[in-house]
């Protein structure tokens, strides 16, 4: 029983620190989104502050200056993103895609000098006092500062978007633009800024990648996680708690994948070799947080939260009459 | 010459040109301290267009404002607010999702963070109760009728102390009972020293609330006159730029076997809500059915249901007597079915495609038009010179691509299109709006001239009148319930208005 416990509290706690850089480009995304903007450079996004948090820590010595390096480098990208989608009123779709792809060339690239070199990254540090909490300290309190920025980040996002006017402005610029607009809301500059914002959480992502989780810099190490964070945003009906949710739940399932695959397979059955081959659970976390999540999503559904409904449409005034 | 402080807005030389249109043509316009002041024209005069560069979301090539006697630069909608101009859009400008609050407060500096949505309801509340205007701050707006929607926009501009309150078409989307209601909600501002710019294309209520009119033709003032020292049809005159006939000449119906029979009906709108409950009707050859009331009360489900587009929940639909329930569009349109839809660029025609292809969109697998796998190029453009001779369709020609054709064109070459394939039955949805005067003519005419062929027709429509004019017999539908069905030649106006907001007709139906 013991032995339970212990393996539940291993698995959940590796779920927290494996869903954190999923969690900040899932913020990141909920923000943009609700502006009206898609933005699908998600991953694109996060591999560029991945590889500059590595190169500004390397340079510095401080992995603090190595996240912020990330949040620029994310923000720029995703300020291309705003001039062709806002500005330009370009197709944001392909833009998006074109940002993921650019984003993994650009780092591969740039990043070739800096594989497995080893680099600063963010120590653990346990919460004094509360992470001597049985089960709820081990889970929650014996991780790196990444994890706990992102546990204050959450609800103070939630509370930004449904309780302030910054936040109230927001989601009206993604519901219907044209009103915010009569009514002297700037939809060019809310846009603009919740993309960068974005993109900023989502280097930060990155970062919390290369400067924690999975510490240096290999090429393409983020193995689509942005797209599960692009994915996780809509199960989650653009709701930052849900999305928290889909993140750790992903991080917790990897974890227990990882694991099986250690289980020695000789003797069993051929159907049993190939449930527990490496390549086959490889998928399983990808598949169940789909499964899960479609079925919160039926939830949503229920209660008529949907897409921002502007959601990938430019705006001008003088076009606005259909 | 009148003092010119004395004028809430002035308006001088005003120019704006869309590409390819000049919508304001160096327009003047004045508006008294405390008057209602009515802008009416037909669909396209450039009444809009005017009011929202009032607003600040249109900027004019030319042209100078005056607010309250003082120079006034708008070049934002916030410029606009902050000179207390209130302007109340003709397609709602709130957020579906949102509170009545949230859309209240919208756009302004307070609260300066944490939104306070208690304090600022209850400040709605006392607005409210001040000027009569009934809503629940704390509902969502999804949830709210179109006149409630109404009133929220109304407070919307109160709130921020708007003292000029322009109104772009605002009775379209009402009953003749709430738009009374609303008349009185306006007469009591101005009481109170607001200014008021009504937007409007009917003459009738124009004549009744304002206290001057002014009238646009072709984006240019046609003239300024007091309401008390015009009639209807001088108003008509300059807004279409001749006589007018009010009422079309039709002969009496001569109906026959039933052709349309609808039993119980249910069907579902597009956000999965009950949009048609037990619809029961019937149309018979050579009739016209009208079906009046207020836009949303499950019109377009109906016609949609009808025609195959709609999956039905429930009941049955009988065309000529054959079953054609839950049918696709195209055995529907086997059975003789046409279909006018109303929105005529999305879903009547295919815009990019050209005016002869978008003549055969109905006969395109039958010869003589396609021969085995072949399309015939000269049985085309046969067929479509044919088509747009006998329509009167102003095109350039028959190779044009369709979306360079004007609404009332478009209109005749879907009619062309329904009518040449001689059908039974004709739904059809709002045919005349947005046409000019002109074009609704010629429309109304075809309509009735395939009834007197003996097409079953059923009409759907905002425009009293033209239910009143057109159809043999008026069925009114509100919240997707037929209220009742009417002779047209006994139906009164003001029955129809209380069958609309979903009062049941007295059942002794005595005068
Ligand atoms: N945003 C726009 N872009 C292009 N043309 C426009 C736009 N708004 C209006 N127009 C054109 O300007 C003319 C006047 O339109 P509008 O002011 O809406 O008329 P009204 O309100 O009197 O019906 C019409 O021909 C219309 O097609
Ligand atoms: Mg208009």
């Amino acid at each position: 029983m013991a032995d339970f416990s212990f393996l539940v509290i291993i698995v959940l706690s590796a779920g927290i620190a494996a869903g954190t850089p999923i969690l900040y480009a899932a913020l990141g995304e909920i923000f943009t989104e609700r502006s009206g903007i898609l933005n699908l450079g998600v991953e694109g996004m996060m591999l560029i502050g991945a590889l500059a948090g590595i190169v500004a820590s390397l340079a510095t010595d401080s992995v603090w200056i190595g996240a912020l390096a990330a949040m620029a480098a994310g923000g720029l990208l995703s300020l291309i993103h705003a001039f062709i989608s806002i500005t330009l009123r370009g197709d944001q779709v392909v833009s998006g895609l074109a940002l993921t792809i650019f984003g993994a060339g650009l780092s591969a690239f740039l990043g070739f000098p800096y594989v497995n070199v080893p680099a600063p990254k963010f120590a653990t540090l346990p919460v004094p006092l509360l992470e001597r909490i049985p089960i709820i300290g081990p889970i929650f309190f014996q991780h790196d500062v990444t994890v706990y920025v992102a546990f204050m980040l959450l609800p103070a996002a939630w509370f930004w978007i449904n309780r302030t006017r910054p936040g109230l402005h927001l989601r009206a610029v993604g519901e219907n633009p044209a009103a915010a607009d009569a009514l002297g809301v700037n939809v060019v500059l809310t846009r603009y800024t919740y993309t960068v914002v974005g993109g900023a959480l989502c280097g930060l992502g990155g970062a919390a990648l290369s400067l924690a989780y999975t510490p240096g810099w290999i090429e393409n190490m983020t193995t689509g996680w942005g797209w599960i964070a692009v994915g996780l945003v809509i199960f989650a009906a653009w709701n930052p708690w849900r999305a928290a949710f889909g993140a750790y739940l992903f991080g917790a399932i990897s974890r227990v994948v990882f694991d099986v695959q250690m289980l020695p397979t000789a003797g069993l059955p051929q159907i049993m070799k190939i449930l527990l081959s490496p390549e086959f659970l490889r998928m399983m976390p990808y598949a169940a947080v789909i499964v899960i999540l479609i079925f919160a999503s039926r939830e949503a559904v229920r209660q008529r939260v949907g897409a921002p409904a502007a959601l990938g449409q430019p705006y001008t005034r003088e076009e606005a009459e259909a | 010459m009148e003092d010119t402080s004395s004028f809430a807005i002035r308006m001088e030389g005003i120019t704006k040109r869309f590409p390819g249109v000049v919508a304001n043509n160096s327009i003047d316009f004045a508006v008294r301290q405390g008057e209602i002041h009515a802008l009416l024209g037909e669909n396209g005069a450039g009444k809009t267009t005017l009011m929202k560069i009032l607003a600040g979301l249109y900027q004019p090539d030319e042209g100078q404002i005056w607010i309250d006697g003082r120079a006034a630069s708008v070049h934002s909608p916030r410029d606009a607010i902050d000179l207390g101009i209130g302007m109340i859009h003709q397609h709602f400008m709130l957020v579906e999702s949102h509170t009545v609050a949230e859309n209240i407060i919208l756009g302004l500096d307070v609260p300066r963070f944490v939104l306070n949505l208690e304090k600022v309801e209850r400040e709605i509340a006392k607005l409210a109760d001040q000027y009569h205007l009934l809503v629940d701050p704390g509902a969502r707006i999804w949830q709210l009728s179109v006149g409630e929607q109404q009133r929220i926009e109304i407070l919307k501009a109160l709130y921020r102390g708007a003292r000029i309150l322009v109104m772009d078409e605002p009775t379209a989307v009402l009953t003749p009972q709430e738009a009374k209601q609303l008349f009185n909600t306006l007469r009591s501002m101005v009481a109170e020293g607001h200014t008021v710019v009504f937007i409007s294309h009917k003459l009738g209520e124009v004549m009744s609330v304002a206290d001057r009119i002014t009238v646009l033709r072709r984006g240019e003032v046609e003239a300024t006159v007091q309401a008390s020292e015009t009639s209807r049809q001088d108003l008509a005159r300059m807004m279409v730029g001749r006589e007018v006939l009010f009422r079309v000449g039709k002969r009496e119906s001569e109906p026959g076997d039933v052709v349309l029979e609808i039993d119980g009906l249910g069907a579902l709108n597009d956000k999965g809500l009950e949009a048609l409950r037990d619809v029961s009707l019937t149309v018979r050859h050579g009739e016209i059915l009208g079906v009046a009331g207020v836009a949303g009360n499950g019109q377009r489900e109906l016609a949609e249901a009808i025609v195959g587009l709609r999956p039905v929940t429930r009941g049955q639909i009988r065309v000529d007597g054959e079953g054609v329930t839950n049918r696709t569009p195209r055995e529907v349109m086997d059975r003789g079915v046409a279909y006018i839809p109303a929105d005529r660029i999305g879903s009547g025609l295919v815009v990019n495609l050209s005016v002869a292809e978008n003549l055969i969109l109905k006969c395109y697998r039958d010869p003589p038009i396609c021969n085995w796998f072949f399309l015939d190029g000269d049985a085309i453009s046969g067929h479509a010179q044919e088509l747009v001779r006998a329509y009167d369709v102003m095109t350039p020609g028959i190779e044009t691509r369709t979306r360079l054709l004007s609404g009332g064109n478009l209109q005749k070459l879907i009619l062309a299109r329904e009518i040449s394939s001689k059908p039974a039955l004709m739904v059809s949805v709002y045919p005349t709006r947005g046409l000019d005067v002109g074009a609704t003519e010629a429309v109304r005419r075809l309509l009735l001239e395939q009834r007197d062929a003996g097409g079953g027709i059923l009409l759907i429509s905002e425009d009293l009148d033209e239910l009143l004019s057109m159809s043999d017999r008026i069925a009114v539908l509100y919240e997707g319930r037929i209220m009742g069905i009417v002779e047209s030649q006994e139906a009164r106006v003001e029955a129809l208005g209380l069958m609309m907001a979903g009062t049941a007709p007295e059942e002794d139906g005595g005068e």
